[in-house]
């Protein structure tokens, strides 16, 4: 390298971009316009975070795939399984990451009661979610189906019940969501937070879509239709 | 001069958009009917699941597979229009990590269920196992 390169005021190119306006949404991803918005890097590194989370689902998944036959001669998933309570909650999933769509509509426009309505929907069809999941787990623990009977069921019960503590999670970081749009207002890093939040409560919904599908509706299908 | 035109992807980028993106050019009405249209092919993929589940109408041996179908095709429509996981230039880091996350998945699940199958396969059976230990 010549002396004239390391003279250079900025060798390494560190200084944002002469073309497009520095940080500005408009020309990030075509390397020029500076270093990306703080939302687009938060939300990033989150989404860093949620996929990592889906690899861990991931493996509790395949591991139902691969014990799913190994009941032990304890009870099957088709004579555990209520379809009917699967469908409740699929719904109160469902509703509850649209109210929190809306949520985030609502801090767009700076509105505190919105913002707080939609909020403390999202956090009652979660709840609603986490009583029904409960409410299943103890009655097939009644029913001497707990975690303990059969590899089937250990990784039943892990599988779901990892989901419903990333729901019950879930909640408390709602919680504590809005109590900072309460006291604080709609400030830029409060504004971050949420949009993780709603990252992580979109995310799970996700995750329930492969439950309900391959857990439940899958699951109980008669043993000769099964792969 | 084409070192010229090598900067200029900038200025024109607002228009690649897709439908779920999120921008200043939206208004509220807009946003609210991208999340109320991304609900709607949610909801009526959901119903579809538990109908073809109750159903006699499809063909018994590919209901795994048509549920495996609707389930992956709910997640799209959750991933673009509930995560704004788009073609904006905003969204490439995302898309491209995303892609790497679903290869890591499929090696996982796929590959966990290939080598488990073969492994079974290849086991000496309970029975004949218990006959030698005798």
């Amino acid at each position: 390298m010549s002396s004239e390169a390391l003279r250079a005021p900025d060798p390494y190119r560190l200084e944002p971009r002469p073309t497009g306006e520095h940080g500005s949404p408009a020309v990030t991803g075509h390397g020029a316009g500076g270093p990306a918005p703080k939302r687009i890097v938060v939300g990033y590194g989150f989404w860093i975070f949620l996929l990592s989370d889906v690899i861990m689902f991931a493996s509790f998944f395949a591991a139902y795939a691969v014990l799913f036959k190994n009941t032990a001669g304890g009870p099957t998933a088709e004579q555990l399984f209520d379809l009917h309570n699967t469908a409740v909650e699929t719904a109160c999933l469902l509703a509850s990451t649209f109210t929190c769509g809306m949520a985030s509509l609502a801090v767009g426009q700076r509105s505190q009661k919105w913002t707080q309505i939609f909020l403390l929907l999202t956090g009652l069809l979660g709840f609603a979610f986490i009583t029904l999941e409960v409410r299943e787990f103890l009655s097939l623990v009644h029913r001497g189906a707990g975690p303990s009977r059969s590899a089937f069921l250990s990784s039943f019960f892990t599988l779901v019940g990892c989901h419903g503590v990333h729901v019950s999670a879930g909640i408390l970081w709602l919680g504590t969501m809005m109590a900072q749009f309460y006291a604080k207002g709609f400030r830029q890093d409060i504004r971050h937070r949420f949009l993780c939040f709603s990252l992580f409560w979109h995310a799970l919904d996700i995750i329930w879509v492969g439950i309900f599908s391959l857990v439940y509706l899958v699951g109980t299908l008669p043993p000769e239709l099964l792969p | 001069m084409s070192s010229e035109h090598e900067f200029d992807a900038g200025s024109n980028v607002g228009e690649d958009r897709a439908p779920g993106a999120t921008g200043p050019e939206h208004t509220l009405g807009q946003e609210v009917g991208g999340y109320v249209f991304g609900l709607a092919l949610a909801v009526g993929l959901t119903a579809a699941s538990f109908w073809v589940r109750s159903t006699d109408l499809v063909y018994g041996p590919g209901l795994a597979m048509a549920l495996l179908v609707l389930a992956v095709a709910q997640m799209g429509i959750h991933l673009v229009f509930f995560l704004h996981i788009t073609t904006d230039p905003d969204n490439a880091n995302n898309v491209l990590a995303l892609a790497f996350g679903v290869l890591i998945v499929c090696l996982i699940v796929f590959g966990s269920l290939w080598v488990m199958e073969h492994l079974n396969h290849n086991m000496v059976p309970m029975q004949e196992l218990m006959r030698m230990q005798r």
